[in-house]
């Protein structure tokens, strides 16, 4: 099974033990994310809704593209890519 | 023609060199003077009346410039060591009575002899703003377009403050300030507009001081003020560029609604921690805010709520990484970050690029998105969760 890198954002890390990234085995996006939840899964409510669709307010890109306009979760997932997790911020000062 | 081995005082001892009042009377009396220095150099200031041929042109072009061998020809340059080796080829080329002028249009502008100038810059603009006109993708006619342009800062914190000294420094003419805050202690360790003993100052007033000081060609427009929906249209209206430092996802939305509808680009940033982001948006030519971030996260995922902590030194970068944007985005020129979203991670000292795309069904900015109501300007249904303060009143940026 292709196993990817997942960046963790800054406001998930308590959930991941303080890792910025983690590595998470599946052959697509959703799968990825499952496996990540499965490891921590202290994340599942940040990132999906109680019915087990993706929240709104959190992009996830393969490699540099928005899963949006990929295949969604079904997007496959290749041996070595990074899976990007990223909530909006709004910090400025 | 000269030696690789010789040096420049001796070719100028061997060659004829007058100086520049000699010079200055020999023009007056119609004696020809060539100007070899290069483009960006003469767009700034020359001397009347002078030819100009670029020093790698000189060979090719002189021949119809100057058809007459014997005819007295003055060359000049910034000082004189190109002109100088021009006068040793114009020898070499058959050319009698070429001179050089001694200590070039340094010297003459020294001895208070007349130039004309690039239109637009007084002399005083002219030396502070050389390191840019000396770039070619800038020109006078950029640092020009820097001093008409207007940037709206929304904030003064800790991406505004880097990005108004760094945009004052440059020659933005006007530079407009929204913050209703004080400065507090705390804010020093990353806010480098402000000073400790403007601690307690308003920071709109406090930045202001500090623009001031650094470059008298900057108008700064305070705005002691919350953005909300009433005053956002009229505030950003008469503004070319908007740099987004807001501390909030209300004020953010708000703005981007607004400036989607007035046609306004964003350059918007964000920090926290160790990390920040930074994209450009351009209404109708890339996405909008909404179109990254169609929803806010809920507040225990948007920690800009509260206290928190921010390296000092990656909120500048950020802030710097938006004036770069700004001043590219006033002179049209290289590529924005339109499209792109970039991340930086200052514990990894590492970017990130993620593309961004327009939303076919972006409510604000799609295709089939309606005109909304002024009122409804950055909301959303839930909006009263943000901080715990509903939106139309609580949207203080920092």
């Amino acid at each position: 099974m292709p196993s990817a890198t997942v960046k963790i954002p800054p406001v998930l890390r308590t959930h991941t033990g303080g890792e910025a990234q983690v590595a998470a085995d599946g052959s697509t996006v959703g799968d990825v994310l499952g496996s990540l939840v499965d490891a921590h899964p202290d994340t599942r409510g940040q990132l999906f809704s109680e019915e087990g669709e993706l929240n709104r307010y959190v992009n996830v890109y393969l490699n540099d593209e928005d899963v949006r306009v990929l295949d969604g979760l079904d997007t496959a997932v290749d041996d070595g890519d990074t899976v990007v997790i990223l909530p909006a911020m709004a910090g400025g000062r | 023609m000269a030696s690789a081995a010789e040096s420049i005082d001796d070719l100028k001892a061997r060659i004829q060199m007058v100086p520049v009042d000699e010079a200055r009377s020999e023009i007056s009396e119609g004696v020809r003077v060539i100007d070899v220095r290069e483009q960006n150099e003469w767009d700034e200031s020359h001397l009347e009346g002078a030819i100009h041929v670029p020093q790698g042109e000189v060979s090719e072009r002189i021949d119809e410039i100057a058809p007459d061998r014997s005819e007295r020809l003055l060359v000049h340059c910034r000082t004189d060591g190109r002109s100088a080796r021009i006068v040793d080829l114009l020898g070499e080329l058959g050319y009698e009575d070429a001179v050089a002028v001694e200590g070039g249009i340094v010297a003459w502008e020294g001895a208070g002899y007349p130039l004309v100038y690039a239109k637009g810059l007084t002399p005083e603009q002219r030396n502070r703003y050389s390191r840019h006109t000396l770039l070619p993708e800038v020109g006078v006619e950029g640092q020009v377009a820097l001093l008409n342009a207007k940037v709206l800062l929304l904030g003064a914190g800790g991406l505004g403050s880097p990005t108004a000294l760094y945009l004052a420094a440059a020659g933005i003419g006007t530079i407009g300030i929204v913050d209703d805050d004080v400065v507090d202690a705390s804010n020093l360790q990353r806010q480098v507009i402000h000073t400790t003993d403007r601690v307690g100052v308003a920071k709109t007033a406090s930045a202001k001081a500090a623009i001031e000081a650094l470059n008298p060609d900057v108008k700064v427009v305070e705005h002691n003020t919350r953005l909300d929906a009433s005053n956002i249209l009229e505030l950003i209206e008469n503004y070319d560029v908007i740099v987004d430092g807001a501390d909030n996802f209300p004020t953010r939305y708000l703005l981007n609604d607004a400036t989607v509808r007035l046609r306004k680009p964003v350059v918007s940033a964000s920090i926290l921690g160790f990390e920040g982001q930074i994209s450009t948006f351009i209404p109708f030519e890339g996405p909008c805010y909404r179109c990254l971030y169609p929803t806010p996260p809920p507040p225990e995922l948007a920690p800009s709520c509260g206290a928190n902590g921010v390296l000092g030194v990656m909120a500048g970068l950020m802030g710097l990484l938006q004036a770069n944007e700004v001043v590219k985005l006033v002179i049209g020129i290289g590529d924005t970050l339109a499209g792109r979203l970039l991340l930086y991670d200052s514990l990894g000292t590492t970017f990130t690029e993620l593309k961004v795309r327009r939303d076919p069904s972006c409510p604000i900015c799609g295709p089939e998105a309606p005109e909304i109501p002024v009122e409804e300007m950055g909301q959303f249904p839930d909006y009263e969760l943000f901080c715990g303060a509903p939106a139309r009143e609580a949207s203080p940026v920092a």
